[in-house]
């Protein structure tokens, strides 16, 4: 996505990112990112919270207009409301857990193997 | 870079998915990591009219609505529906998100179709274009930039956008 913001741009459309994976996107180097941080998932607001979601939509399009520069990040003035530990929790890797993600490993393997490909 | 209102949140300091990722598919017995998208700068255009005049395209990630599974994936391309007939809610469950911390129920967390519509009913934007267009997260970083950016800008032409506004899950 981060890299089509960046074709859209060189091409005379002005762009902004709104999303939760600011490594990432930052990494890619977008003109403008307007950071949610919250669980992958729901980048526009908690679900249901219309107030949020509306002023999340507004904060991401006040920056087409007022970004001076590429790789402008804002960070929305919003948390979480979930369980606390919603950080440490995704994709975690336990020693415990090990047979069972290399068992989870070789079933996408195996599903990713009878896909068919993109030209 | 340029950081505005980029404080500290109060929760802890961002996911850093880039490592956490690596990790994880280490441990899912993947022998080579994935490589990231990287550049050191990035273009810039202004809005070349103000933005209570600008039509606004919505981009996402996710897929049409329809009767996919694990086994039976939507297909990977460049896809649009006009705004006016949106479906409540597209397919994301191939895609990355966290699935133990929330839900896709509520269309509007991840297409925020009503907050965008709202704004242009307020004067704030002009409005949306006629479509919503989505573009496949693609594993080949050439597909994106050489197929699917090409397609997405020029379906926002024809679609006569002012800017767009992204949304990955």
């Amino acid at each position: 996505m981060s890299l089509t913001a960046r074709h859209l741009e060189e091409n005379g459309i002005p762009t902004v990112v709104l999303g939760s994976g600011r490594d990432i996107v930052e990494h890619c180097a977008v003109p403008r990112f307007l950071f949610v941080d919250f669980p992958l998932g729901n980048p526009c607001g908690i679900p249901y919270d219309r107030d949020m979601q509306l002023e999340l939509a507004r904060l991401a399009v006040d920056l087409l207009a007022s970004a001076d520069g590429p790789q402008t990040t804002v960070r929305a003035p919003f948390e979480w409301n979930g369980a606390p530990d919603w950080r440490e929790v995704y994709n975690r890797v336990r020693p415990e857990d090990k047979e069972a993600l290399l068992a989870e490993g070789e079933r996408r393997r195996i599903r990713m193997a009878k896909r068919p490909k993109r030209a | 870079m340029l950081s505005m209102n980029d404080t500290s949140p109060a929760g802890g300091a961002p996911i850093p998915y880039m490592e956490r990722t690596r990790l994880y598919y280490r441990a899912l017995g993947y022998p080579s990591d994935y490589r990231w998208a990287h550049n050191e700068t990035a273009p810039f255009t202004r809005l070349k009219r103000p933005l209570s005049q600008a039509n606004i395209a919505l981009i996402t990630t996710s897929y049409p609505p329809g009767d996919y599974s694990d086994d039976n994936p939507p297909i990977k391309e460049v896809w649009s529906q006009a705004i006016a007939s949106a479906p409540d809610g597209l397919y994301n469950q191939n895609l990355a998100w966290d699935k133990d911390s929330t839900h896709k129920k509520d269309r509007e967390s991840y297409l925020p179709i009503l907050a965008l519509q709202r704004l242009a009913g307020d004067g704030v934007i002009g409005g949306l274009t006629e479509h919503f267009h989505g573009v496949p997260t693609d594993y080949s970083h050439r597909r994106t930039m050489e197929q699917d950016a090409p397609e997405i800008l020029r379906r926002l032409v024809a679609d006569g956008a002012d800017a767009a506004l992204l949304v990955p899950l």
